[in-house]
């Protein structure tokens, strides 16, 4: 029953898209009805209330592994742990899918329930462009990717879940990411609706920006997460690898840090108004372009579930119809979006718009590198990859342009600036930016230029971000400039751990027989034995290591890495032991055993490597804190508005 | 400078980056793609040593030597037409194993010797690459 009833509350949810739709449109169309308008609002809650309802009684069908539903059988097993039953709900194609919708689905109720800034028509008209959107997802749900479907006769036992899935961040990583995803969902309805009122402008910018912000927050944290998970469960030693996949969720990223710098222009100046609306598409496009990358199957992936053309050219078809009909709605009105304010070349707005442009070209170029070898193979039939040496050579030099930019726009003035002034102004981060070059030349010689760079402009610009708090009262500070100012950092920070990481990385990749004592960088690692080991759904050998630092004294750092072995579905997989120290991890994979008693050992001693993700959780958390100073203000202003009238 | 000027400029100026986004990506991409060969395109076509290029076929059985220091590997890959060689450091994935797919990631450091960097085996059957699944296309063009 409980399949049924979730796909019967889909159904109803697909249905009140429709109608969502339908009354947002008659009432706003010339001649409508404007009445109906107000009935958009309560239905768009009413959807989230039934796709939410789908979600959690899938999950439920999970958590009972009720193998009748095919789902479950090909995706779960009695045997697993609770969480990975719960989070393994979107484990899986279909269930992924309805995580989206519902995200979508519960999104259009919060622009429903709390947007209280935009105008009435521009509201409505949002929330008809969000209830398309949303049916069409859940025609690909319904149509093509049921996560009800029933088995009979019912399996007595499933098949279980990839064990590579079977982890903490299975919890964390999809929730996030799809928040990010779909939140840019948010943007673009936003944009579509002020095309459709012809009502581009600063108010509109205000009220959309804490939706981006709000997207952007989750899209940050769910890169970060997920880049620390395969970093971890790979075993790999690797923190980024430029895969389809991770491209995709840069993609979005990218173009949503680009359209947070521009309608912050918006907002602030009233400039950038029609290029804010194309942002807000393309940052929406990428969602898409992500979101049929992974779950086409057309990609080789973890993450890519199933191999299903239909599918693909489902999600292709709804990608263009979207884009292609924002693209049209932009192309017809963009010519009433009035000119904006103007300003200098050298100014605040100038500096964004380097940003902006800095950004949109390094998407570019992603997105050549990520589409290229899909395109050879469609067109050619030919097979070519393109990785790490693409992308670091073609993105890495502009991202170290951008974070040049990032130093001086914040302490540039908006709409005339003095160029010789800024410089005067940065002239502290400057010297410290020229003293840890000298320092990292005597230090270190023979640098790659690319991680030398990122370090030294990982430092200075460090220092500068902190300059928008130099010389002013810091109590007086709104919160926002502080969280602008600490995401800056943030950046400075994950910049220092990626150079430090390819500059001094140490590894060592040995054959070891239990007694030896192996070394890494600064550490001495003692190889002292083997046991076997059982969890809840797999048995393991685990290796004991013992870690001693030259020069130190004190207790030896213990690391466990296994070889486990998972019963459902049958798999081996590598569990890395990492020691977080201070100062970096110390990173130990367990390989296999040779026919002369020998282990095979990888390991890795990796600078800083931590700051990575530091500094990704400090840009987030800026976001939160300028989203959290912005709300702040305007219920202030709200309420001495209603004390004023 | 007039509001309409400074639109046109902006205008003109994401046009440049955009193209200068398809430019770069072009050009860098002449060098950096590897392209996927079997060994039979390997011995018709050549490879030109030090190129990075993704090798696939079968891992041929009785083919897997281990070198004395333990962690280096030598064998065989083979799509029934043609051999190659390939020496590997490192640890093996799991599903690696004579008579099952791979695709090595490398390059050529002799005509018919490949060092790879990175070796992909096949997964398991649900987790199948798509590469996998098709017989890799035989008949690269120039």
């Amino acid at each position: 029953m409980i399949a049924e009833a979730g796909l019967a509350a889909l159904w109803l949810a697909a249905a009140l898209a429709v109608l969502q739709f339908v009354l947002a449109f008659f009432g706003l169309v010339e001649g409508g009805a404007p009445e109906l308008t107000r009935a958009v609002r309560p239905v768009a809650v009413v959807q989230a209330v039934l796709v939410a309802l789908a979600l959690a009684l899938l999950i439920l069908c999970f958590l009972n592994s009720d193998m009748s539903v095919k789902l479950v059988y090909t995706d779960s097993h009695s045997a697993k742990p609770f969480i990975y039953k719960f989070a393994g709900t979107w484990g899986n194609h279909e269930g992924s899918m309805l995580l989206w919708v519902a995200i979508l689905g519960v999104a259009g109720a919060a622009v429903a329930l709390f947007e209280r800034s935009l105008d009435h028509a521009t509201h409505i008209a949002t929330l008809g462009a969000q209830a398309v959107i949303s049916f069409g997802f859940y025609a690909f749900l319904l149509f093509s990717s049921n996560p009800f479907a029933r088995l009979d006769p019912a399996p007595p036992e499933g098949q279980g879940l990839n064990p590579l899935l079977q982890d903490p961040g299975l919890a964390f990583h999809p929730p996030t990411l799809y928040i990010g995803y779909v939140g840019m969902s948010v943007a673009f309805s936003f944009a579509v609706g002020a095309l459709v009122t012809r009502k581009v402008d600063p108010a509109f910018a205000r009220a959309m920006r804490p939706w981006v912000l709000g997207a952007w927050i989750f899209l940050t944290l769910g890169i970060t997460a997920g880049s620390y998970w395969a970093y971890y469960v790979l075993g790999w030693g690797g923190w980024w690898f430029w895969d389809p996949v991770e491209n995709a969720s840069l993609m979005p990223w990218l173009a949503a840090t680009a359209l947070l710098h521009s309608v912050t222009v918006l907002a602030t100046r009233d400039g950038l108004r029609a290029w804010t609306v194309m942002l807000a598409v393309v940052a929406f496009s990428m969602s898409m372009v992500g979101t049929f990358l992974v779950r086409s199957g057309i990609l080789t992936s973890v993450h890519a579930f199933a191999v299903d053309p239909q599918r693909g050219n489902f999600i292709l078809a709804l990608l263009v119809i979207y884009i292609g009909g924002a693209l049209a709605l932009f192309a017809v009105r963009v010519g009433s979006v009035r000119e904006g304010a103007r300003f200098d070349a050298v100014s605040r707005e100038g500096a964004l718009v380097l940003n902006n442009l800095l950004l949109s070209t390094i998407l570019g170029i992603v997105l050549i590198g990520t589409l290229y070898p899909l395109i050879v193979e469609a067109v050619t039939g030919e097979k070519l990859s393109v990785g790490p040496p693409f992308f670091n050579a073609t993105a890495g030099p502009l991202a170290l342009l951008l974070v040049v930019v990032m130093a001086a726009g914040p302490v540039m003035r908006w709409r005339r600036e003095n160029g010789l002034a800024v410089l005067r102004r940065l002239a502290v981060p400057i010297a410290i930016g020229v003293v840890a070059l000298v320092a990292v030349l005597v230090a270190a010689p023979g640098l790659h230029p690319l991680p030398l760079l990122g370090l030294v402009l990982a430092i200075g610009v460090g220092a500068a971000s902190l300059a928008p708090l130099w010389g002013r009262n810091l109590r007086r500070t709104p919160l926002f400039t502080y969280g602008m100012v600490l995401a800056h950092l943030g950046c400075a920070v994950s910049l220092a751990g990626m150079a430090c990481d390819s500059a001094f990385l140490k590894e060592t990749l040995v054959a070891a027989k239990i007694g030896e004592t192996e070394h890494v960088g600064p550490f001495a690692v003692k190889f002292e034995g083997i046991d076997p080991i059982a969890g809840p759904n797999w048995t393991a050998l685990e290796a004991t290591m013992t870690a001693t630092r030259l020069g130190w004294s004190g207790d030896p750092l213990i690391l466990s890495p296994q070889a486990r072995m998972y019963s459902a579905p049958a798999t081996e997989t590598s569990q890395s032991a990492i020691a977080t120290l201070w100062d970096g991890h110390l990173y130990l994979v367990l390989g296999k055993q040779q026919d002369d008693g020998r282990w095979q050992l990888r390991m890795w001693w990796k600078p800083f490597v931590t700051l990575i993700w530091a500094g990704g959780a400090m840009i987030a958390m800026g976001g939160a804190l300028a989203l959290l100073g912005r709300t702040w203000r305007s219920l202030i202003m709200a309420r001495r508005k209603d004390a004023g009238a | 400078m007039k509001a309409k000027h400074q639109r046109l400029t902006l205008a003109l100026l994401a046009l440049a980056a955009m193209l200068g986004a398809v430019l770069l990506a072009m050009s860098a991409l002449k060098d950096q793609a590897a392209y996927f060969y079997v060994p039979a395109d390997v011995k018709r076509l050549g490879v030109p040593l030090g190129k990075p290029v993704r090798l696939g076929g079968m891992v041929a059985d009785h083919s897997i030597v281990k070198a004395a220091d333990g962690v280096t590997i030598n064998f065989i890959v083979t799509d029934g037409v043609a051999n190659i060689k390939v020496r590997y450091t490192g640890i093996t994935p799991d599903l690696f194993r004579e008579k099952s797919g791979v695709i090595a990631e490398g390059s050529f450091t002799a005509p018919d010797q490949f060092v790879a960097s990175t070796i992909l085996a096949k997964h398991d059957e649900k987790y199948m690459p798509p590469q996998m699944v098709q017989k890799p296309k035989i008949g690269r063009v120039e």
